[in-house]
């Protein structure tokens, strides 16, 4: 009986999957055009500053034009240019600077707020969390004149303890997710061993967490490689970090789009890596777990 | 072995008095400082530029901020940048992550395009969209209204406001997107096909599955982007430097107008003052979110 009913309907079940199975395709092939489309649009002004960077400065200014010869000229200009150097030697100074530091000090207080929590932890967290509201502007003249008096005004020391500050409240909240998924037990035998609190943190913690503090650093070091206020207000020439270079070339006289497309790239492109890669887990540690 | 455990944790407060320290201490300075500093100059009389007007200067600052037509042009201009950013990174964000939750041919090449503004700096990204994008002789929109043989548009000067949207929210539409993905990547697809079995066309599915899972990596989207918001500058120091007239100086411009570019110390601090202010009132909001957040 089952025999003879499913052969029966056989011809006709294969049609019907057939067309399901052809608007299905139909489907997808939409969602792969629509998906396309949105993530070319989206990442256009990127791919065309890359492109213009490789043009004359002629061809930059003439009509859009996918078709030229690429020339490394502006490359050559932009390192030539004494100042690019400088520049991004600022950059990475300041940026990795402040991050070993902002971890430093955040990895003791995370590590004391996921593994001895009081009652206090949470308002604490949250308390750090709120001084990131406090608008930066808000501060600039106290900080402006602070700096002047202690002749930090323009210096890679005062933007570097600029930088800590700012990205010490979510590094501790990123730290802190981390650093709460990690299984107590694995700290508590460690105790039993007789483990100091800094053997604890340094032998066990660290290693245990280090995606995590990684993926921390990372952010820490894209926040403060594109910060663009504090670089702008506090520095001038001698401390000046990429934005600020990049800024420089706001001025109408001063402008060569080729060349500032080429130096924007070589200012973009290592932090542009460093964030495809970690994206995951970035996102992991900034929304206290709560999306996994 | 209770007892134990309640000792462990008197010795437990001590440790973690001292195991924060560092970083309380510091973020208390780095607030309390030029907190009291801002209040302190706000009710001075101190331009850089006249040293002998120095003196207590009352109310004065703050009056005349609060007479000032730029302060309250300034926060409306604050508060459409940030609620129309919002309103366009969190409602294109859901869109899109759920478009890049699909599975199509290389779908993870494109989510990587797609995320990628959030990693660019924002004066680079002022100046690309200045000079490449909206130049009304070169851009390429120019470039391409013209090819459709509309008129070529100079965007700063007849749609300051909304340029400098568009260029913020392309910065931070990716930021909504990335966590948004994330999120929508733990919806169980079983209760996905459970509805559909019962008939729920894909409309339904996104608002009564879909949004409500949502709810708090949105939540989280829009704390994280309130924070950088409210105090936008790169983009419109690079680009408008908040012209033409006032039509770009959000409350961050004009505290940097008042104090580095008057040398107005006293009305730049009441400024300050007025920011932060302002700040804490969202920022009560945000935390009782997500508190509320934490708790679950």
């Amino acid at each position: 009986m089952t025999t003879t009913l499913s052969h029966k309907d056989a011809p006709m079940d294969a049609a019907r999957g057939n067309a399901a199975l052809r608007s299905k395709r139909l489907r997808n092939l939409g969602i792969a055009v629509l998906g396309w489309s949105v993530a070319l649009i989206i990442f256009f002004p990127i791919f065309w500053m890359i492109l213009t960077g490789f043009k004359t400065e002629a061809e930059a200014i003439a009509e859009p034009s996918l078709f030229f010869s690429p020339t490394l000229e502006n490359y050559h200009d932009v390192q030539a240019r004494a100042g690019y150097f400088n520049f991004a030697w600022n950059s990475v100074v300041v940026a990795f600077g402040s991050t070993l530091l902002a971890l430093l000090i955040a990895i003791p207080s995370a590590y004391s707020m996921a593994f001895l929590p009081t009652k206090r932890t949470k308002g604490t967290l949250l308390w750090m969390l709120s001084t990131k509201m406090l608008p930066p502007v808000g501060v600039l003249v106290p900080i402006y004149l602070i700096f002047r008096d202690l002749g930090l005004l323009d210096t890679l020391t005062g933007l570097t303890i600029v930088y800590t500050l700012m990205n010490l409240p979510i590094v501790v909240w990123m730290l802190y997710t981390f650093f709460k998924d990690l299984p107590q037990d694995i700290l508590e035998a460690g105790r039993m061993d007789g483990a100091s609190t800094l053997q604890e943190i340094v032998y066990l913690l660290m290693p245990l967490t280090l995606p995590g503090i990684a993926s921390t650093g990372l952010l820490s070091v894209i926040l403060s490689w594109n910060e663009s206020f504090w670089s702008l207000n506090l520095t001038t020439s001698q401390a000046a970090p990429l934005p600020a270079y990049i800024a420089s070339f706001s001025s109408p006289e001063g402008l060569f789009w080729a060349k500032l497309s080429a130096a924007s790239t070589m200012a973009i492109a290592p932090i542009l890596v460093f964030g495809w890669l970690t994206q995951k887990q970035m996102v992991r540690g900034l929304t206290f777990g709560a999306v996994k | 072995m209770n007892k134990t455990r309640a000792s462990g944790r008197t010795v437990g407060g001590l440790r973690t008095l001292s195991l924060q320290a560092p970083a309380v201490t510091l973020l208390l300075l780095w607030m309390l400082i030029p907190l009291a500093m801002t209040v302190w100059f706000s009710f001075q009389r101190y331009n850089l530029l006249m040293p002998g007007m120095k003196g207590f200067a009352g109310t004065e600052n703050y009056e005349y901020l609060l007479t000032d037509p730029a302060l309250w042009s300034a926060m409306g201009t604050t508060l459409l940048l940030v609620g129309w950013v919002l309103a366009i990174t969190v409602v294109g964000g859901t869109l899109l992550a759920v478009l890049f939750q699909q599975d199509f041919f290389g779908r993870g090449v494109a989510r990587v395009l797609a995320i990628s503004p959030f990693f660019v700096m924002p004066t680079v990204s002022a100046l690309v969209w200045k000079n490449m994008m909206m130049h009304p002789a070169n851009g390429v929109l120019a470039w391409m209204a013209e090819s459709v043989g509309l008129p070529a548009m100079d965007w700063f000067s007849s749609l300051p406001l909304t340029s400098i949207i568009i260029i913020v929210s392309w910065q931070w539409l990716p930021f909504a997107l990335l966590i948004l993905l994330t999120a929508i990547q733990s919806l169980d697809d079983d209760q996905v096909e459970a509805a559909r079995m019962d008939g729920a066309g894909p409309i339904a599915i996104f608002f009564n599955i879909t949004l409500p899972h949502l709810k708090r990596a949105i939540s989280v989207v829009i704390m994280i982007e309130m924070i950088f918001l409210l105090t936008v500058f790169a983009e419109i120091f690079v680009t408008t430097s908040g012209g033409p007239g006032l039509a770009t100086t959000n409350l961050a411009y004009l505290i940097y107008i008042r104090a580095l570019l008057d040398f107005d110390v006293g009305t730049a601090s009441a400024g300050g003052v007025i920011a932060i202010i302002l700040a804490n009132i969202v920022a009560i909001f945000l935390v009782r979110m997500v508190a509320k957040n934490l708790e679950d």
